[in-house]
């Protein structure tokens, strides 16, 4: 909310000159890298069926495999929590690290903690919570937002670097050496050795994961520094928040994924490093494993029969790279921790088209189809933005708004359809709980735009019925 | 359990109504072909059953591999092996490694004196570790088409805060251990549900492009990888 509409931010964007040049250069290159590796694999085809196929099953029997991973996670020592909304999932890592004593965390870099803004939330509760990977350092030191997926700090160039490091490491923990240079190698010394003295004392680690096996209840963790591997494992207590969407049935899975992730993403064979664990390992790691099962709008994205398919993404970022819109105006533009292509896609339908920046979103984009083509889980996003500018010009029209209302008179006009209208209503009423509805079925796009009471779980009907039924 | 799980489950019930088929967890995925060397016909899981060394194209691909992501490997005969690790960590000028439990005795039975060879017990904090220089340890896969080393943290490979702490890491794989490819590594990688371990794959030094993608190797692990392929 307040965010400025994807066209003015655009505008903006358009006019930094630095930002525009390390994007060209970075999504050129990483796209280059990627045609390269993906080229050596003869059967890339068939392995992005597989990985859609894996998410698809994975989604298409979410709560099943949902169960047994929490079945598997808690025989394998670990404690599991669900969290309808971002505000939930904050209160719950909240208390978790308080019970720890402790008022400050190490983190992984992770979209999902971004997306409901965790450090924020501890913040409030008066908990530091230190990013560790170098970009996402660089973007909490210098104040800033993440604008790539991949390398969230590519508007910064290395001198803006080192003056957020000499300006603002000091003053949260060892400071920056007085000689530094804009030496890329210096620079990454400078942080290596302020975030070790942070990972030698923590007591709290957090994480995201990028798969979550339900067969087997392990959870991965995919990076490239060992920043990942310093919080998975030296800090006492471990707490994970993962997105329901990332469940994958089985541990088979894990071949097309490690093959698709890398190769899609940075354009590498494989990345630097890969950890895997299955709860809590006597003598080894973090002795007390928390897993934290995030919804927080998922589970309206998955209602939708088409939409649905938005939520294989695993979050590569080679739609980012191929994207000639992204390109040019960069992560800021689309308002969310989901940027580019996929961010177009993604924010609208987590969050409804209600706001300006939401309704802007899936204009952002030139139709092109590149996005389509590197996906490696074949999330057909083109086809995804049509249906989102359609949805989104029928909220505006208000021939739409009429179409509904005849829809409603038709119904209006017959008690029995009335009847039947009203207890699906209230089924949908049940299962809502207080929720606020952002699209009823069969009412389509009118109420996406509007926020509807829940409806009552009873309709004044089927009161009179139970209530004076016999008389 | 918790009200927020049923709700949960419920919403994803409810979204998923239009779905009639049955949960059956998908077929195993296909292998995958690697570069350099043409791998055999119809490569799949588990071509090569543990205890057998893959065919020199395999092993010739995993050294090449390795070496691409500016680890060094070298390849060694076992009875070479304790040779092999005295002189890589005089190169590196290591005054002290640590080796886990489980480390055969005989591959730091060349090193003498220098470095002081530490070996690990759990008492040993994370700030300790940092003052080592390096960890000599076993393996349990080296896949070829992409170069990595998986760790299962046996007892011959340790803790895993063992090969995160210190700078160097040298890293003993048998050929044996070789795979073709990620398919292979993972079929033979499956936890067993009685006795899960935590995996480390390893591929390379860690290493960084956050700045200008400017690839800088080592921000927190180890900055040199050493990887000695022994054949028996
Ligand atoms: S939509 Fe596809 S290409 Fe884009 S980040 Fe997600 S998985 Fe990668």
């Amino acid at each position: 909310m307040g965010m400025p509409a994807f066209p003015e931010a655009a505008e903006e964007a358009l006019g930094k000159t630095q930002q525009r040049h390390n994007l060209h250069h970075a999504t050129h290159t990483i796209r280059a890298k990627r045609a390269g590796v993906v080229g050596e694999l003869d059967d890339w085809q068939a392995l992005r069926t597989a990985g859609a196929d894996a998410k698809d099953e994975a989604l298409a029997h979410l709560a099943d495999y949902l169960e047994q991973l929490e079945e598997n996670l808690t025989a394998n020592g670990a404690t599991v929590h669900w969290a309808r909304d971002a505000e939930e999932a904050n209160r719950i890592v909240t208390a978790l690290v308080k019970a720890k004593e402790t008022d400050e965390v190490v983190k992984v870099k992770s979209m999902t903690t971004q997306e409901i803004e965790l450090n924020e939330a501890l913040r409030e509760a008066g908990i530091d919570a230190w990013e560790t990977d170098l970009a996402e350092l660089i973007v909490q030191l210098g104040g800033d937002l993440p604008s790539h997926i991949l390398v969230p700090a590519i508007h910064r160039n290395r001198s803006e670097i080192r003056e957020i490091f000499l300006r603002e490491m000091g003053q949260v923990g060892r400071a920056a050496p007085e000689d530094l240079t804009d030496d890329p190698a210096r620079l990454a010394e400078a942080a290596r050795l302020h975030l070790r003295e942070k990972f030698l004392r923590a007591k709290v680690g957090i994480s995201g994961a990028n798969f979550a096996i339900a067969d087997t209840g392990s959870l991965v963790v995919v990076e490239s520094e060992g920043n990942g591997r310093m919080c998975l494992t030296l800090p006492e207590t471990l707490i994970s928040v993962v997105g329901i969407e990332k469940v994958l049935p089985s541990w088979d899975d894990l071949a097309p994924m490690l093959q698709l992730l890398p190769r899609s993403s940075t354009g590498e064979r494989m990345n630097p490093y890969t950890s895997t664990w299955t709860g809590t390992h006597d003598g080894d790691g973090p002795q007390e494993v928390h897993v934290v099962l995030l919804d927080n709008g998922r589970t309206h994205v998955l209602g939708d029969s088409i939409g649905r398919q938005a939520l294989r993404c695993i979050r590569c970022s080679a739609c980012l790279n191929v994207c000639p819109v992204y390109e040019r105006t960069g992560g800021h533009a689309y308002g969310s921790v989901y940027p580019g292509p996929i961010g177009a896609v993604l924010n609208p339908q987590l969050r409804g088209t209600a706001s300006e920046v939401d309704k802007s979103l899936p204009y952002a984009s030139t139709l092109c189809g590149a996005c389509y083509e590197v996906c490696p889980v074949k999330i057909n996003i083109p086809e995804l933005l049509v249906k989102l500018r359609g949805a989104v010009a029928d909220q505006e029209r208000p021939s739409a708004e009429s179409a509904a209302m005849a829809a409603a008179g038709w119904v209006l006009s017959d008690p029995r359809r009335l009847g039947a209208a009203q207890k699906a209503a209230n089924s949908v009423g049940r299962l809502l709980g207080d929720r606020t509805i952002r699209t009823v079925p069969g009412m389509g796009a009118w109420t996406s735009a509007r926020d509807v009471p829940t409806p009552p779980t009873e309709s004044f009907r089927q009161w009179w019925a139970r209530e004076r039924g016999t008389q | 359990m918790s009200s927020a799980k049923q709700e949960i489950l419920d919403r994803i019930r409810g979204a998923t109504a239009d779905i009639t088929t049955e949960a059956k967890g998908v077929p195993a995925p296909t292998g995958t072909a690697s570069p350099g060397a043409t791998p055999p016909e119809g490569i799949g899981p588990e071509t090569t059953p543990p205890g057998t060394a893959p065919e020199a194209a395999i092993l010739d691909r995993f050294a090449e591999a390795v070496a691409d992501y500016e680890a060094r490997v070298l390849r060694v005969h076992e009875s070479n092996l304790p040779d092999t690790i005295a002189q890589v960590l005089r190169d590196v000028d290591c005054r002290s490694v640590i080796v886990p439990d489980g480390i055969d005795a005989e591959w730091t039975g060349s090193l003498g004196t220098a470095p002081e060879v530490v070996r690990d017990t759990p008492s040993l904090a994370a700030a300790d570790l940092d003052r080592v220089d390096a960890v000599l340890t076993a393996s349990a896969v080296g896949i070829a088409a992409t170069g990595t080393i998986v760790l299962d943290h046996r007892a011959d490979q340790g803790r895993r805060a063992l090969t995160l702490v210190p700078d160097t890491h040298v890293c003993v794989v048998r050929t044996d251990q070789v795979v073709a490819d990620v398919p292979d590594a993972v079929s033979r990688l499956r936890p067993d549900p009685r006795d899960a371990r935590p995996l480390t794959w390893i591929s390379g030094p860690s290493a960084t492009s956050d700045i200008e993608l400017e690839r800088v190797e080592g921000v927190h692990g180890p900055r040199t990888l050493v990887v000695l392929l022994v054949s028996a």
